[in-house]
């Protein structure tokens, strides 16, 4: 906005062309290095490295196939890599929603003992990294017994290590998510609540009737802010999944450094991995950005 | 209707930090048969000595005093570039965005393979010199590794708080900036007396923000370098996850965890401390 006012108040057109130029060089800066990758995936390794030298290396030009995507297919179980990331993140993310939406519920609108102690605590977790807890974790979910349905009968089983809840259910309660429908719903006039109430409501009632169909933005925004961490995620699973049938795409990634580096299966397998969240963001673009921006109202 | 979160809260959450502090003093092993044995300091004692501890601490730190304020920065100044009314700014928005949407992970190896000896960077800057200088190995160089995955680090992040940039300037009223305008302001004034001063909130939910992301600096380092060369690139998490995971000390891993929250806590506690006393 400093930056329009300066334009306006009549100076010659100098400055605006240097503007309008220096946005042109960053949207380059920013957009080479993923447009080189999805044009080196189609291209064989020999020529992803002679066409370094000139501009060919971010054009479709010379010998362009789908080579590298099916050498991809062959090398690795991507397929069942694409499944299991697909799996936690859509699980990660339903789940997710109802979950902290229901808290966010309780703490903004029902009465009750210590909810402001419980509400300052969630806050209070959003300084801690997951980064610092994730090692003690492991140790942690590797103790943990688990119910097991075994023929007939339920078996006790112990350890989560090389399972789908071992990468859903820690990423399920969000103190983040929490914090933004509690702030959401606190936007939401609690006479709507009363009159649902005359109407004979429960308070599950109301929270289904009345608060969430009101706060579709709210859950566009968990939504968009759970699903990149979960399919982007790497450590915990790197350290928590072993066999190829559970693993995220995020960790197949590793096969490729192993033996001969086929950097033109490496660009194909990154951009089936990245692609389609790209285009997901390029048709849902307001709701990322506003998510992103609410994030931020914080104060 | 809490209680599902809460109880997952913590399993998830409470316990694995009582955890930390307790495995701490412990000589747990991730996988054993025998029972882990209280050791008391031992862990911590050896954590001091090891130099590789003191590199990690070094690396963290020189990571965020530099990727914090030039990230911040650089981010503000894409949102003042975008925040004008141009043609085409939405577009240009999108693009400045696209790398946040990019995994690191992938974002990380795409990155290894420009800053290859024949990578693409090195043609780039041959081809720019007129081949006066050939460039580095970047990443097995000690004196530029650390700077490379800096720069990776801010082209992906940068945009993601452009936008939080941008929301903080839409909440700075029109008016506030006609009015300095027709009291003859330039643009330098209006910056430093509007645009400023409104985007105090942002400014400090920026700083926090960047400031834990860039002190957990991990995956950049697990793809690119493994910490190396010559341990300038080891971090504190990669630290914690090498000795508690791949050589499997838990007990040890939850004493290099210990020192990171501490480290986090008292980070953010100063950034609160300077914030607080200039505004």
């Amino acid at each position: 906005m400093a930056v329009d006012v300066a334009v306006r108040a009549g100076r010659p057109g100098v400055p605006r062309v240097l503007l309008q130029l220096g946005r042109i060089v960053l949207m380059l800066v920013f957009s080479l290095p993923i447009l080189f990758m999805i044009v080196s995936s189609l291209k064989p390794d020999t020529q992803i490295f002679s066409d370094l030298t000139s501009l060919r290396a971010f054009l479709p030009v010379g010998h362009i196939s789908l080579d590298n995507y099916r050498g991809v297919f062959e090398r690795v179980p991507a397929a069942q890599f694409l499944l299991n990331s697909v799996m936690v993140s859509v699980v990660t993310v339903a789940v997710g929603i109802v979950v902290n939406s229901l808290a966010a519920f309780a703490l903004s609108r029902m009465r009750w003992r210590g909810r402001r102690i419980v509400l300052a605590a969630i806050i209070a977790t959003l300084i801690v990294p997951f980064e610092t807890l994730a090692l003690p974790l492991v140790w942690w979910v590797n103790k943990l017994p688990w119910l097991e349905l075994n023929g007939f009968s339920l078996v006790l089983s112990d350890g989560w290590l090389d399972t789908y809840r071992v990468q859903i259910l820690p990423f399920i309660a969000n103190a983040f998510s929490i914090y933004l429908f509690y702030q959401f719903f606190s936007s939401i006039p609690t006479e709507l609540d009363e009159a649902a109430r005359v109407d004979g409501a429960s308070w599950f009632g109301i929270y289904r009737r009345v608060v969430m169909p009101l706060s579709g933005p709210a859950v566009a925004t968990v939504a968009i802010l759970t699903f990149l961490p979960a399919w982007n995620s790497y450590l915990w699973p790197l350290m928590v999944v072993q066999s190829e049938a559970k693993r995220p795409v995020m960790v197949g990634i590793q096969y490729f450094f192993q033996l001969n580096v086929a950097w033109g299966q490496i660009m194909a397998y990154s951009a089936m991995i990245t692609v389609p969240v790209l285009v997901l963001f390029v048709a849902f673009q307001r709701a990322f950005v506003n998510s992103i921006a609410s994030s931020g109202v914080k104060g | 209707m809490a209680s599902p979160a809460v109880v997952l809260l913590v399993v998830f959450f409470v316990v694995p930090v009582a955890l930390a502090f307790g495995l701490a003093f412990t000589n747990a092993r991730l996988i054993s048969r025998r029972p882990a044995r209280v050791v008391g300091f031992d862990n911590f004692v050896q954590l001091f000595g090891d130099p590789v501890f003191w590199a990690s601490l070094r690396n963290t730190l020189y990571f965020a005093a530099v990727v914090v304020p030039v990230q911040a920065g650089l981010a503000l100044v894409l949102a003042l570039l975008v925040n004008a009314k141009v043609r085409g700014r939405n577009f240009f928005r999108t693009v400045y965005f696209l790398p946040v949407v990019t995994s690191m992970v992938v974002v990380s190896l795409l990155w290894r393979f420009i800053y290859q000896p024949d990578g693409l960077l090195n043609h780039v800057i041959r081809a720019v010199s007129f081949g006066h200088w050939q460039g580095t190995d970047w990443l097995n160089n000690p004196d530029t590794a650390m700077p490379a995955i800096i720069v990776l680090s801010i082209w992906q992040a940068v945009g993601f708080h452009m936008i939080i940039w941008l929301s903080g300037l839409q909440t700075i009223p029109p008016e506030l900036y006609e009015a300095a305008e027709l009291d003859g302001t330039s643009t330098w004034q209006r910056f430093r007396f509007v645009t400023w001063p409104g985007l105090l909130a942002t400014r400090t939910f920026i700083l926090v923000t960047i400031t834990i992301a860039a002190l957990s600096l991990f995956t950049q380092i697990s793809v690119m370098t493994q910490g190396g060369p010559l341990d300038r690139t080891t971090t504190m998490v990669f630290m914690a996850v090498r000795t508690g995971y791949e050589q499997q000390q838990t007990g040890y891993a939850a004493a290099v965890s210990l020192v990171f929250f501490v480290f986090v806590l008292l980070v953010s506690a100063v950034q609160r401390f300077v914030t607080r006393e200039k505004d």
